[in-house]
């Protein structure tokens, strides 16, 4: 045999990590307890939470396992984060103008999941690889992929859009859970290779009903991959409510496939980053997967092409608005931190500046070539590809007489 | 490959006498030596080495790291290899049998088929999914289906069928090569079936159909199972003096168009045989076509045999759902009556 079996080769794990091991089973065993007592009171689990409403920070025994992750973090990152947030709004509500100006066939608004997004995709390292579904706008933008790039196919211009590999920033996937799948995969292929990155699949509360989803999680336990799944459960999937989808509280299904599962408060950007950091070290040091749900709320439609009056109350939103995850960080930082006015309105430039390049850039963005449906159907090529696009060639060019009549261009 | 090692030591033939299982093993085992990035991954293909014995003796000499046995889930086994070739790997999938296909029809048409396209070029999914298919094996409710038109039908995917030991040799390491996804049909019914194999041959090209027997009367094309048949067709006919052609065609996607053309200006005949159902098969994208390309040259319509639109038949009806000799037979004679 000319290549050595590597049966025997075990991952290479880097021992960083915080907290260790201990901080893991901690928490995961606290996750636990609280479950056993709460199934008699029937009562929703307590979430991880770092910053109050009000933006006040708690410690207390529950966070103890999470706090070493956000430990130092210095008030410029905490400015980040927010910055960060404040942009990816201004992007998605620019987006969704946008869409009602013909400018997009469809936005899928990430209005009130700010904090799940930003918390979970700062978290990341450069060479982990993230599995988004269609609404992580935030995420993409934590992992440098240009805001332009993902209204390519919401324009219609293309089916993707940018260079998954570039930023290690996964197509969006539209059928609902496929991509927990991928992301299993490929953190299986980071276990071979015995790196120390991790995997990030995101999905939602509807997802988790698929198949695939409940496959992934088979898969990731069994092969001990090294993959987080965030699961934001923004109690809709469209028009359905959570409860239509699970008799359990999600993070509770992570127990049946052998793994640990917590419930953050998705709405705080500091207990989102801290327990993404630890879900993911847990992966580097070759303990396999995690299930976060990060219990959040989607303030806006589904898309812009639903009309959530038809099956929610105004109520609901406005007790979510009550704790809404950009003013939760910035009540922090001016009550904790130097933080001062300049700053907010330095943001606020930077917001409208965001919004105009975005405005622009999709005005300017050009219909594909004809020729783009043939491109890239195959790799290495298909002759019927081929004849039919040298048909379609020939039936364009028999258009060249009129179009130059015309002066159009073809 | 300890025999193929010595054979060359020794200065002898490569060339060796395999059942066609045997051959997929083998070809599976040079990938697996070539490149490491090969994964072979599936449900019993370990310890077990299939329910076929095509993986026999992998995990055994290349670890259960790259021959790996999977959970019961063929939509897990297709959306992780999709994982697994976008960090890099070349998995070549085992699905068991043709009708548990479907559990992962969604990962295959949805995400593989598309995936390079949405991405603009810039990921490859070096993916086989092979598949035994195909009946006459007496098997039980769902082991004996023919879907490769439901695969054709997609765009992005791949399809071929060997028909022999040697085919299916280098057809694989063919499959394994390409940078696109490949379904890879295997005529279970000849599994058993010997031909020589030599490993150290130069291949034609995967999608290009080959002419099995030379004939002037009518060309008979089929892939898979069915071209043996149409080689005892040919036999029959040529008792009662018509020479029959035979194509085997190898490829359903693409398929080699030029090839049949060819043989049909020749015989101005043309018989189409599968065992999947002929409504909405393969044949019919075929009479479709080489209609088209060569209306003047033919002297009969295309006539297809294959499968009837019902349900696979209980093994005991077996026979009379699939193409057998007379079946064929009787469409020769139809056409040659035109």
């Amino acid at each position: 045999m000319t290549v050595e079996s590597t049966a025997a080769r075990k991952p290479r794990r880097s021992a960083a990590g915080k907290t260790g091991t201990t901080g893991g089973k901690a928490a995961g065993t606290t996750g636990t307890k609280r479950t056993a007592a709460k199934k008699t009171t029937n009562a929703e689990p307590e979430l991880v939470q770092l910053l109050t409403p009000e933006g006040k920070r708690i410690k207390n025994a529950g966070t103890a396992a999470y706090d070493p992750y956000v430990a130092d973090i210095t008030p410029d990152e905490l400015r980040g984060l927010y910055r960060d947030m404040v942009l990816t709004r201004r992007f998605d509500a620019e987006a969704t103008s946008l869409q009602r100006q013909g400018e997009l066939g469809l936005w899928a608004s990430l209005l009130g999941q700010e904090a799940a997004q930003i918390g979970s995709g700062r978290a990341t390292r450069e060479d982990d690889y993230v599995f988004p579904t269609y609404r992580e706008h935030g995420v993409a933008w934590c992992r440098g992929v240009d805001p332009t790039n993902l209204l390519g196919m919401f324009r219609g211009v293309n089916n993707g859009g940018w260079d998954p590999t570039t930023n290690n920033f996964h197509l969006y996937t539209i059928v609902i859970g496929s991509q927990t799948l991928h992301a299993t995969g490929y953190a299986m292929g980071i276990a071979k290779d015995g790196a120390d990155s991790a995997v990030i699949a995101y999905f939602g509360d509807g997802a988790s009903s698929q198949g695939d989803v409940a496959e992934a999680f088979t898969f990731s336990a069994v092969y001990n991959a090294p993959v987080v799944f965030f699961c934001q459960n923004n109690q809709w999937a469209i028009s359905e409510p959570t409860e239509k989808q699970t008799r359990v509280p999600l993070y509770q299904r992570a127990q049946g496939f052998g793994f640990p599962g917590v419930r953050v408060d998705g709405n705080d950007v500091l207990a989102c980053l801290a327990v993404t950091k630890w879900a993911l070290e847990r992966a580097r040091r070759g303990e396999g997967p995690t299930l976060v749900e990060a219990y959040t709320y989607r303030m806006g439609a589904h898309t812009t092409s639903d009309d959530p009056t038809r099956y929610r109350h105004d109520d609901e939103r406005v007790a979510w608005e009550a704790k809404d995850p950009i003013a939760r960080l910035r009540g922090y930082l001016e009550s904790e931190t130097d933080t001062n006015e300049g700053f907010f309105a330095e943001l606020e430039a930077e917001s409208e500046a965001l919004g105009r390049r975005v405005r622009e850039v999709v005005r300017a963005m050009p219909d594909p070539d004809h020729f783009a449906i043939f491109e890239n159907a195959y790799a290495d090529g298909h002759a019927l590809v081929d004849e039919e696009r040298a048909q379609f060639a020939a039936y364009q060019a028999s258009f060249a007489d009129v179009d130059e009549e015309e002066g159009k261009e073809r | 490959m300890t025999t193929q090692t010595a054979a060359q030591t020794a200065g002898q033939s490569a060339v060796k006498s395999l059942a066609l299982a045997k051959a997929i093993n083998e070809s599976l085992r040079k990938a697996l030596e070539t490149d490491p990035k090969v994964l072979v991954m599936g449900e019993d293909v370990g310890k077990l080495g299939g329910v076929f014995r095509v993986t026999d003796g992998l995990q055994k000499d290349f670890g259960e790291d790259r021959v790996i046995d999977t959970p019961l889930a063929e939509s897990g086994i297709v959306g992780t290899a999709i994982g697994l070739a976008l960090r890099g790997y070349r998995p070549v999938v085992e699905i068991q049998f043709d009708g548990f296909v479907f559990p992962a029809y969604d990962q295959i048409v949805t995400q593989l088929a598309k995936m390079h396209a949405r991405a603009l070029g810039k990921v490859k999914l070096p993916v086989v999914v092979r598949i035994p298919y195909g009946g006459g094996i007496g098997a039980v409710e769902h082991h004996s289906e023919s879907p490769e038109a439901l695969f054709a039908h997609v765009a992005g995917l791949k399809v071929v069928s060997p028909s022999n030991a040697s085919d299916a040799y280098w057809m694989m390491q063919q499959a394994i090569q390409s940078d696109d996804p490949v379904i890879f049909f295997e005529p279970k019914r000849r599994y058993w079936d010997k031909a020589e194999v030599n490993p150290e041959a130069i291949p034609g090209p995967l999608h290009k159909a080959r002419v099995v027997r030379e004939g002037t009367d009518l060309t008979l094309a089929a892939y898979g199972p069915m071209v043996k048949l149409c080689q005892e067709v040919a036999d029959a006919a040529a008792e009662e003096g018509k020479a029959l052609e035979v194509l085997d065609l190898r490829s359903v996607s693409p398929l080699d168009f030029d090839s049949i053309q060819t043989s049909v200006e020749k015989t101005g005949r043309l018989v189409v045989v599968h065992e999947a159902p002929v409504f909405f098969g393969s044949g019919a994208e075929i009479a479709a076509r080489i209609t088209e390309r060569c209306f003047y040259h033919l002297e009969a319509p295309v006539l297809r045999v294959g499968g009837y639109h019902a349900p696979y038949p209980p093994a005991r009806l077996e026979e009379e759902y699939l193409p057998g000799l007379d079946r064929v037979l009787d469409a020769v004679d139809r056409s040659l009556a035109y």
